[in-house]
């Protein structure tokens, strides 16, 4: 049932590409700017650059929540699936995966290019895509909860960051912590398994949650 | 003879029973505060290392708490309200936010005005600091909501999800953050290596953490009347209200 979800979704964001672009190039060029701003210090950016990275990420997932559910709100079919005898937590689970996996996937594979122009050892790299892979899918999820509550409000995209970010600050902590700890020779696996943890169990709650905030939303 | 609870979860009720208990609770906080205030300024004596800089913990220290009790009472109404479909639980928890959020930006507040003597320093990003910080866009993120929502009904479940989500998160973003901040360097003065407390002090701190509570409770009783108008303003009862206040 999911993996209808996830297909169907997939299909539609490649029926329009911009959308999935325009997230990615927001990811490139807020890590871009950062030089910019702090100056080209090579050591400086060095350290500055997993959370820069990761702030990143959290900002251009965030901005993409809107269109998670409200296109499909709009024309009526997020009503149909609330009417379906399918577990609505599933379908949830579907729509979150998808999500992942048109902006979440894009940012994990660019991830180390744009370590390499912050002068990050291959290690280091290694380690920043590894806790972008684990990480995003949790900010899609957690997300997914924020999205489902302001569908249809106005000022709905304000609103989301405003209820979404503080929840992302654990995942922000453990992800830009895992590069560090790698690169301070201290080991990058309890970061890991930190985010691996955050993951399980996001997928777990999160989806339920969600789907309690749709039936909310859509009284 | 059993009491029946259930009456006062009818607005209608409580609008009443609220009414009588709000003197007490304002009476008992205006006293408690004199108390307190006054064993804070002239009986607790001055502490040897951080002079008189320290008084500020009469206030800061019961807005922290209550700041952080406060968020856990406002999830615990609002899961009431969420669960047994209970309106006056939802108002409850909608009354509880603002009275919140202002304890959380009090106990932020002083807790600068604190760390300058003492720290050199308005912010330090210590775990206690950055998790209350937290807090408090918590408990915005929660009013914000609530406010972005024009039918109360809807506001009042999406709020609740919004606040049990939270509680979820609390335990999970404190200690991530402690251990964020024991990988960095850790902060070099401790909140928790705090001089062994003279009892004048300890008594002084909880007669203004029991003066909190009390404001607390005088305080949300009062908005919890306000929105009881507010939402049943086309009910006969509120109708009769207003012709015995005319």
């Amino acid at each position: 049932m999911s993996l209808w979800v996830i297909q169907r979704d997939l299909l539609l964001a490649m029926r329009r590409r911009s959308d999935v672009l325009t997230t990615l190039f927001f990811f490139i060029i807020v890590v871009s700017l950062f030089p910019l701003g702090v100056g080209p210090e090579i050591n400086m950016l060095r350290t500055m650059a997993p959370g820069v990275v990761w702030v990143a990420a959290l900002l251009a997932s965030m901005l993409s929540l809107g269109r998670m559910f409200s296109s499909d709100y709009l024309d009526g079919t997020l009503e149909q699936m609330l009417l379906s005898p399918q577990s609505l937590a599933m379908l949830v689970l579907g729509k979150a995966l998808a999500h992942w996996l048109v902006t979440g996937v894009p940012l994990v594979l660019m991830s180390p290019v744009l370590g390499i122009q912050y002068d990050l050892s291959t290690d280091a790299l290694l380690v920043l895509t590894a806790s972008l892979l684990l990480g995003t899918p949790v900010l899609s999820l957690i997300g997914a909860i924020g999205a489902a509550l302001t569908l249809g409000l106005r000022g709905g995209g304000v609103l989301v960051s405003l209820l979404v970010l503080p929840l992302y600050i654990p995942v922000l902590i453990f992800g830009a912590g895992a590069v560090e700890a790698s690169a301070a020779g201290l080991g990058a696996s309890a970061h890991l398994s930190l985010l691996g943890a955050f993951l399980l169990t996001s997928l777990v709650l999160a989806p339920w949650a969600t789907a309690v905030s749709l039936r909310i939303s859509m009284e | 003879m059993a009491i029946n609870w259930f009456k006062y979860s009818s607005p209608a009720s409580f609008y009443f029973l609220a009414g009588k208990m709000i003197p007490l609770f304002t009476i008992a906080a205006i006293i408690l505060f004199a108390v307190g205030l006054y064993i804070g300024f002239f009986v607790a004596p001055t502490d040897f290392q951080q002079g008189e800089a320290y008084r500020i913990i009469f206030i800061h220290v019961p807005a922290a708490w209550m700041s952080m009790f406060l968020y856990v009472m406002m999830a615990i109404w609002a899961g009431i309200g969420l669960a047994f479909n209970t309106r006056l639980s939802s108002m409850m928890a909608t009354a509880i936010a603002p009275t919140g959020a202002m304890f959380t930006f009090l106990a932020l507040w002083t807790g600068a005005l604190w760390g300058k003597p003492m720290w050199g320093a308005w912010w330090v990003w210590d775990a206690r600091l950055t998790s209350e910080l937290i807090l408090l866009f918590l408990y915005i993120g929660f009013m914000s909501l609530q406010a972005a929502i024009d039918d109360p009904r809807r506001a009042d479940k999406a709020g609740a999800v919004i606040a049990l989500v939270g509680v979820v998160n609390i335990p999970i973003i404190y200690f991530s953050v402690k251990w964020w901040n024991t990988l960095h360097q850790g902060a070099t003065v401790s909140v928790t290596q705090s001089p062994k407390m003279a009892t004048t002090m300890l008594t002084g701190m909880l007669i203004m953490s029991i003066a909190c509570w009390m404001y607390a409770i005088a305080v949300i009783l009062i908005r919890t009347r306000t929105i009881i108008l507010e939402r049943e303003r086309h009910t006969a009862w509120v109708g009769e209200l207003r012709g015995v206040a005319q």
